[in-house]
């Protein structure tokens, strides 16, 4: 679940913070984030992970309500709750596609489960390419493995940063799919940063954040400091 | 524990994922490693034989020359010597009442590169060496050889042929063969290359050589020599007063082994301090090709670095894995480094003992080599430094929402 209240975020640079609308989305529920680039929403993901501190307001994610950590107990907090499937997928090229899931346990400071990294890839349907190299994959592969990667852990909230750029239509449609049905297998929020239409259309009963309309309003106030 | 387990296998693979960088940084940081270790090894190598061979030899007394020289020839059995010295002069030296013991040395011949020394028991009891097989000689013509020596496969009862001159190639005294009367157990000393005899039996070779007549052998008789005289005083004080006694009152030289051994040493020390600047460099060349390849790595992994602190790994995690690679390097570079200085040092004992120089091994092993598995993470862990740094800093948010 998440729940915002009066979220919003100061940057580095100074200007007027970022105010975001509030959100409540229940456990297992999908939100979808839309907005252009700029508009925010790199930072509003990176702040329901615990990247960033809010500059105010309140953020309760999973269960627990977020900034009042320390840097240690936020990583593993986010080891064990979030799931992040980003665009450009990641896979480390070094690290066999096995070792490249195993890469969540040692983040974690978890021993390391051979039998639910196997688990894992044949959730998602590439149970045979345990022992390739990210290289050897395809596009639709990778991206198969780096969903596998984001639920290893059973993670609560599931983070996919646009899932369906670059792909064709039928391939964006199983994308999404195998996109839900994982979160669901293990039932988990699922928030897609998109600025895809196909994704709106595919998913009418997603709740939807847009923060094109707060993007706007940043222009105008930068407008009248002018 | 497991998460240690976890690093190191983790941090194995990334420095295998750049195979030609981990080669050369390895290549280079073992080659100085390696020149260190061949420092450490030699240099104590010499000292202690340096050491232990002149251990109780307050002054050596020979011709006039070179005092280094003399040293060398009379001590070490490096160099030749001044010249020879009156039999008479030495038997003066003994009846001085500062000096306690004298241990002359007849030197001119060799057999198979070891040089054949005429001498007395005392120059044995001196470095108390004692007898593997066999007995001391007794009469002229017996010898025994040094446990170096004796590898060369002469046995005691073997007959062998001195020949003239210090290294072989001279002519063969065919007339007067040698007898192989006992073999000395390892010393540790310059005696394991030596092959020791009476003095007479050098006179002897000699002096029949020399001679045509009979009035001739007579003659040489009168006129006997040593070469050396290994001199031990009966109180310090002689130290002060003797050897400039006997270089300013005689024809004789005296050369205090101590004072020209640290001058010698003083000389080899350069070499060693070069040799040893050169595997500072080595080392200083590795610690900036480990950096760079380190800081190229990081960036190069940017993104995997990121995911995994998205993945919930604290800064110092995804630092440490950074740490580890070049660790990884300090000890493959430790190991191949140690082995390398050991099979340099090897070699040179090889090239140095078939000139019939100083003793170096390559089999020894010394407590000081601990310091260079110490100096190779020691220059890994500085060279990680400012890269692990980065990596620690690893900003995850750029991995989010990148166009």
């Amino acid at each position: 679940m998440i729940r915002t209240r009066g979220l919003c975020y100061q940057y580095a640079s100074g200007g007027a913070p970022l105010r975001f609308p509030d959100v409540d989305l229940r456990q297992g529920g999908t939100l979808l984030l839309r907005g252009r680039s700029g508009t925010g929403k790199s930072t509003w993901l990176s702040l329901i992970a615990g990247l960033r501190g809010a500059g105010g307001g309140d953020l309760f994610v999973a269960g627990t309500q977020i900034g009042t950590q320390r840097g240690a107990e936020i990583d593993a907090w986010r080891a064990r709750h979030i799931g992040f499937l980003p665009q450009k997928l990641y896979l480390s090229s070094a690290l066999s596609v096995a070792d490249n899931l195993a890469l969540a346990y040692f983040a974690a400071g978890l021993p390391r489960d051979d039998a639910a990294i196997a688990r894992a890839l044949a959730r998602v349907g590439v149970a045979e390419l345990g022992e390739r190299k990210p290289h050897q994959l395809s596009g639709g592969q990778a991206q198969r493995v780096a969903l596998a990667r984001a639920v290893l852990l059973a993670p609560q909230l599931l983070l996919a940063d646009e899932p369906t750029a670059s792909l064709d239509d039928e391939a964006a449609a199983d994308a999404l799919a195998l996109l839900q049905d994982t979160a669901a297998a293990c039932e988990a929020s699922l928030v897609i940063a998109t600025h895809d239409q196909r994704v709106v259309r595919a998913l009418p009963g997603a709740q939807v954040l847009d923060l094109n309309e707060i993007g706007l309003q940043r222009l105008l106030d930068k407008r009248e400091q002018l | 524990m497991k998460s240690i387990v976890q690093l190191a296998r983790l941090s194995w693979r990334y420095l295998w994922s750049r195979p030609l960088a981990a080669v050369l940084n390895l290549l280079v940081l073992t080659l100085g490693l390696a020149a260190i270790t061949l420092v450490l090894l030699v240099a104590t190598q010499l000292d202690r034989a340096f050491e232990r061979d002149l251990a109780g030899i307050d002054l050596v007394v020979g011709a006039k020359g070179s005092p280094l020289q003399l040293i060398l020839a009379g001590v070490f059995h490096i160099d030749v010597p001044t010249g020879n010295i009156p039999l008479q002069d030495v038997q003066a030296l003994q009846a001085n009442p500062l000096v306690a013991q004298v241990i002359p040395l007849s030197l001119g011949d060799s057999f198979q590169g070891a040089r054949i020394v005429g001498t007395t028991p005392d120059y044995v009891q001196h470095y108390g060496a004692t007898l593997a097989q066999g007995r001391l000689w007794q009469q002229p013509m017996e010898a025994v050889l040094g446990a170096g020596v004796a590898h060369g496969g002469l046995a005691v009862g073997a007959a062998f042929i001195g020949s003239h001159g210090l290294g072989g190639g001279g002519h063969a005294h065919g007339d007067h063969p040698y007898r192989v009367s006992g073999v000395l157990a390892p010393c540790g000393c310059v005696l394991d290359r030596l092959i020791l005899t009476g003095t007479e039996s050098v006179w002897k070779v000699h002096e029949a050589a020399t001679a045509d007549e009979p009035e001739d052998l007579e003659i040489l008789k009168e006129e006997r020599e040593v070469t050396v005289a290994l001199l031990r005083y009966r109180s310090p004080l002689a130290a002060v007063t003797l050897p400039r006694q006997i270089n300013a009152d005689t024809a004789l030289q005296a050369a205090a082994p101590a004072i020209e051994v640290t001058r010698l040493l003083r000389l080899l020390g350069v070499g060693a301090d070069v040799l040893r600047a050169f595997g500072g460099v080595l080392l200083a060349v590795a610690a900036a090709s480990v950096f760079i390849a380190l800081w190229n790595a990081v960036r190069e992994r940017r993104a995997d670095l990121a995911m995994l602190r998205m993945l919930g790994a604290p800064p110092g995690r995804v630092a440490g894995l950074v740490l580890w690679e070049a660790l990884w390097l300090a000890a493959l570079a430790s190991l191949l480094g140690l082995l390398l200085g050991h099979a340099l040092a090897q070699a040179l004992g090889w090239a140095l003992q078939a000139q019939g120089l100083l003793p170096v091994s390559g089999l020894v092993w010394l407590p000081a080599e601990a310091g260079v598995p110490l100096l190779a993470a020691l220059v890994a862990a500085l060279a990680a430094l400012l890269p692990a740094l980065q990596a620690y800093r690893t900003d995850v948010a750029d991995l989010l929402g990148q166009p």
